[in-house]
C-alpha cells in the first residue's frame, strides 16, 4: 500500500484507506505493472486525469491527438511487449473514437484494457452532453466490457478486466465509468488480481487423446505442412514450436501474424501464406497429406476459396479458442489447449525426421517465384524504385533486427514478404481489419513496448495521412521512431484490383498528398525524400543513424503490382506469379 | 438441412449480456424465432431458451460463439424430440361473441383454453402447449373477431440433462475438472462428423 501515501486519506479511527474511485484504477494500473498509458482527456474523465497528476512518477502517459492513436498506440505497444496496453478517452467522441482500434484489436486477439468516462449515472440514457452508448457500441468489437456506476466496483471490475484481457485467446476489454464513480470516496481495501471467473475458461482442457492421435497421423505423414499464426507468439511458445518442427522435420509457414515467430532464416521457415504470400506454401497446401495448423484462425485472406482448400490433406488444428476449431476448416483432430502446453505434448510423441523430397518440392517452388517475381522486385535494374527493394536494403542495414510496424495495402504485402526477422514480436501490422492509418500510432507504442528496438514504421502514402496528426505525438514525446512512406501516388491495392479486376478503370484512387517532408518539419521531425535508386541505401542509412524521429518519403513506381496473387474467390493452387 | 434447433444457455446474471447473445445471432442475419430469459434451478444462474431454424453445423458453430462470452457459463443446443418445451398463449376474444355461439365455447374446451379474465365486453383466454397447437385456435377463433393474440417465448426442459448444480460445482473450481469438457460431442466425434 506504500504507493497510496501521497493520495489516499487514511482515516485513523477504523484503520481503513479511503481512496477516489480514479485513484482506484490508478492503483490498479500500477499493481498491473501497466504503467504506459496512451490517451486524451475530456470531461467525463477528468477525474482520472485530476488522480493521474499525482501518479506522474510511476504512471507515463502519452499524450495523443485522436483516440484512434491512442488504441492503435497501445496496440503496438502490447504486440512489441507482450503485455496489455492501456488506454484512457472520455466519453462521446472520445470514446467512439476507439471503435475501429477495439475491432482492429479485436480480429488480431490484442490484449488491451480501455477505460472511458462516461457522464454522470443519473444523466445515462437522458442525452446528456458528450453521453453516448457505449457499453453497447462496443459489444460486438470488445471480447467483454462493463460500466461502472459505483467506485466500489473499481478493484474488481479492474482485476476482471486485465485478467480478460490477457489470459486465454487475448482480446480488449472496454470498462466505461461515470463520473460520479470517478468522483466517489470509498473505503479500499487494496487490489487483488484476478485469476478465476467461474464462467470464463481461458484455457480448455488438453486432452490427451487428440494429442496422440494427432502425433500418429504426423508420424505415419509424407508430405506433411505446417501452417502457424500470431498464436504461437501470444503463447510465447517460440521455443516449443521451433522445436516442434525441428524434430519432425516439417516445413513451415506463416500468416502475416504469425510473422517473426519463427526466424526468417530459419531453414524450415517456407514463407508466407496467403493472398499475396509465397508460390510454395499455397501451391503445397493442396498437396500436402498432414496439414498441422497452430495458433491460426484460417482467415479467407490465407485459405482462398474454402471449397478447394487442402481438401486432400488430414488437418490438425492446434488452438486455444474452442470456437476456431472447424470454424472455416474441418479438422480431422483438434488439439484444443495453449501451444504452449500442447506443442511439447505433441514433439514428445514424434519421430525426428526429415522429408528431403517434399523440401525439394518447396524449393522448386521458390525458384519459380525468385525468377519470375522476386528478382525484378528486390533488384530492379531500370526503372522507378521498387517497395521491394526499400524493404530489401532496410534488412541489409539493420541485420533483421529491427521492430518493423506496416499499415495497410501493397506496401504491408510487399514488407512482410520481405522483411527479414531474428526476433519474435518483431511484426507489428493490422492484419484481420486491415485498418490503414494503423501503423503511425502503432509504431509509437510498438517504440514504448521495445524501447532498446529500432523501430521502422513502413507506411502508404494513403494510410499515412489518416493518422498523420500523431507526428504531434511524436514530437512532443520524442519518440524515435523511423517513418518510410512508400509513395506510389495512388491507393496502390486498390488500384492493382481495379486495374486487373475492373478493367483499369481507376475510380477515386488517384489521391494526392502534401511534402511530407514538409509536413514533418513543421512537427519538428528531420526527413527527406528520395526518388533515385542511387540515394536510397544511404537515405535509410542516414534515417537510421539519425538520433531522433525521422521521416522518409521514398517515391516509388507507380504502377507496381504486388505478386504472386491468389484472386479473390479463387483456390490457392490457382496462385498467379503475374 | 436447416431444422428447428432449441439453444439453452447458462449464464451470469449480468446487464448487457442479452444484447451480447443476441448479436451473435443478428451479426450472421439469423433469425430468432423465440427467446426466453428466466432464473434457472441454480440461485444466480440465468437460463436462456432461444429457439432457430438452421443447419446442425451453424447451430453448433453458434453455440461455440455463445460459450466463448465471458459471462456465459454453458450452451446446449437440441432438436425438438431431446427437449420437453411449452409455450404460452393469450387470446382475447369479445364476451359476446362467446355467450351467442355454442361453437367458440366448444372450440375452446377442445383446444384445452382456460378463462383467465372475463369481463362484460371481453374474455381472455390462455392456453400452454406446442406452437402448432397454439396457432390451430388462432386460426379457428379468427372468425369470431379474434380481438388480440400474443404467444410467450418457449421454455424448454432437456430431456437428458441432470441439471446444473454439479456442473457449476466444476465451474468454480480453479482448475476445472474431467467432467467439464467443452462440446462434449466431441466425444462422439466419428458419429457426428463425416469427413
Amino acid at each position: 500500500m506504500d504507493t497510496l501515501e501521497l493520495t489516499a486519506e487514511k482515516v485513523e479511527a477504523n484503520e481503513k484507506t479511503v481512496v477516489s474511485g480514479s485513484v482506484a484504477v490508478l492503483e490498479a494500473f500500477l499493481a498491473e505493472g501497466a504503467n504506459i498509458i496512451f490517451g486524451y482527456p475530456g470531461g467525463a474523465i477528468m477525474p482520472i486525469y485530476d488522480a493521474l497528476y499525482d501518479y506522474r512518477d510511476r504512471l507515463h502517459h502519452v499524450l495523443v491527438r485522436h483516440e484512434q492513436g491512442a488504441i492503435h498506440a497501445a496496440q503496438g505497444f502490447a504486440r512489441t511487449s507482450g503485455k496489455t496496453g492501456v488506454v484512457f478517452a472520455t466519453s462521446g467522441p472520445g470514446a467512439t473514437n476507439l471503435v475501429t482500434g477495439l475491432a482492429d484489436a479485436m480480429i488480431d486477439s490484442t490484449p488491451l484494457v480501455c477505460i472511458t468516462g462516461q457522464v454522470f449515472a443519473h444523466l445515462l440514457g437522458t442525452d446528456a452532453f458528450q453521453e453516448t452508448d457505449v457499453i453497447n457500441i462496443t459489444t460486438p468489437v470488445t471480447k467483454w466490457n462493463y460500466q461502472v456506476t459505483d467506485a466500489t466496483e473499481i478493484p474488481s471490475v479492474l482485476a476482471k478486466a486485465f485478467y480478460i484481457a490477457g489470459s486465454g485467446r487475448p482480446g480488449p476489454v472496454l470498462i466505461d465509468i461515470t463520473k460520479n464513480a470517478q468522483l466517489q470516496k470509498f473505503d479500499y481495501d487494496g487490489y487483488k488480481r484476478c485469476d478465476h471467473i467461474r464462467s470464463y475458461r481461458p484455457k480448455p482442457i488438453i486432452r490427451k487423446e487428440f494429442v496422440e492421435r494427432a502425433a500418429k497421423l504426423i508420424n505415419e505423414a509424407q508430405k506433411p505442412f505446417v501452417i502457424f499464426g500470431q498464436g504461437v507468439i501470444l503463447g510465447k511458445a517460440e521455443k516449443e514450436f521451433k522445436k516442434f518442427i525441428e524434430k519432425a522435420g516439417i516445413p513451415a509457414a506463416w500468416t502475416i501474424l504469425g510473422l517473426s515467430a519463427l526466424p526468417t532464416d530459419h531453414p524450415l521457415n517456407m514463407g508466407m501464406l496467403g493472398m499475396h504470400g509465397n508460390y510454395g506454401p499455397n501451391l503445397l497446401t493442396n498437396e500436402c497429406d498432414v496439414l498441422i495448423a497452430v495458433g491460426m484462425r484460417f482467415d479467407d485472406r490465407v485459405t482462398g476459396r474454402l471449397d478447394k482448400y487442402a481438401k486432400q490433406a488430414k488437418v490438425i488444428h492446434l488452438d486455444i479458442d474452442p470456437a476456431e476449431i472447424d470454424k472455416n476448416v474441418k479438422t480431422t483432430v483438434p488439439v484444443w489447449g495453449d501451444c504452449k502446453e500442447t506443442l511439447p505434448m505433441l514433439t514428445d510423441l514424434l519421430e525426428q525426421k526429415v522429408y528431403p523430397q517434399w523440401l525439394e518440392k518447396f524449393r522448386d517452388c521458390r525458384d519459380q517465384e525468385e525468377e519470375t517475381c522476386i528478382d525484378q522486385e528486390l533488384h530492379p535494374l531500370t526503372g522507378q524504385i521498387t517497395m521491394g527493394e526499400v524493404i530489401n536494403t532496410l534488412n541489409e542495414l539493420t541485420g533483421g533486427e529491427a521492430v518493423i510496424v506496416t499499415d495497410v495495402g501493397q506496401h504491408q504485402m510487399v514488407a512482410c514478404r520481405y522483411a527479414r526477422f531474428k526476433e519474435s514480436k518483431s511484426n507489428v501490422t493490422s492484419g484481420g481489419l486491415g485498418t490503414m492509418g494503423f501503423a503511425l500510432p502503432a509504431a509509437i507504442g510498438a517504440k514504448f513496448g521495445a524501447q532498446h528496438r529500432t523501430v521502422v514504421a513502413v507506411i502508404g502514402d494513403g494510410g499515412f495521412q489518416m493518422t498523420l496528426q500523431e507526428l504531434g505525438t511524436i514530437m512532443q514525446s520524442e519518440v524515435n521512431v523511423k517513418i518510410i512512406i512508400l509513395n506510389n501516388q495512388f491507393l496502390g491495392m486498390v488500384r492493382q484490383w481495379q486495374e486487373l479486376f475492373h478493367e483499369r478503370r481507376y475510380s477515386f484512387v488517384d489521391i494526392t498528398s502534401p511534402d511530407f517532408v514538409m509536413v514533418a518539419k513543421g512537427y519538428r521531425i528531420s526527413g527527406q525524400r528520395v526518388d533515385d535508386r542511387v540515394n536510397l541505401r544511404n537515405a535509410l542509412q542516414a534515417m537510421l543513424d539519425h538520433p531522433s524521429a525521422y521521416l522518409l518519403e521514398v517515391m516509388v513506381g507507380k504502377e507496381n503490382n504486388v505478386f504472386p496473387m491468389v484472386p479473390q474467390g479463387c483456390s490457392v493452387s490457382e496462385i498467379r506469379l503475374k | 438441412m436447416k431444422q428447428e434447433f432449441t439453444i439453452t444457455v447458462y449464464t451470469e446474471n449480468q446487464i448487457g449480456l442479452l444484447n451480447r447473445i443476441a448479436i451473435l445471432f443478428s451479426r450472421r442475419k439469423i433469425n430468432i424465432e423465440s427467446l426466453n430469459t428466466s432464473p434457472s434451478e441454480v440461485e444466480g444462474i440465468h437460463r436462456f431458451t432461444i429457439v432457430i431454424n438452421e443447419t446442425e453445423e451453424v447451430v453448433k458453430k453458434l453455440a461455440r460463439q455463445i460459450e466463448k462470452q465471458v459471462d456465459v457459463l454453458k450452451a446446449y443446443f437440441n432438436t425438438g424430440e431431446e427437449i420437453v418445451w411449452q409455450e404460452l398463449a393469450l387470446y382475447k376474444v369479445s364476451t359476446d361473441e362467446i355467450a351467442e355461439k355454442v361453437k367458440v365455447e366448444r372450440l375452446l374446451r377442445e383446444y384445452g383454453a382456460r378463462a383467465v379474465v372475463i369481463r362484460k365486453d371481453y374474455t381472455v383466454f390462455e392456453t400452454t402447449g406446442h406452437r402448432q397447437e397454439t396457432d390451430r385456435l388462432v386460426e379457428v377463433l379468427e372468425p369470431f373477431g379474434l380481438i388480440e393474440f400474443v404467444r410467450s417465448g418457449r421454455v424448454a426442459i432437456i430431456k437428458a440433462s441432470s441439471g446444473f448444480h454439479e456442473k457449476l460445482k466444476e465451474f468454480e473450481q480453479t482448475e476445472p475438472g474431467e467432467e467439464l469438457v467443452e462440446n462434449e460431442y466431441l466425444d462422439k466425434r466419428d458419429e457426428v462428423f463425416t469427413m
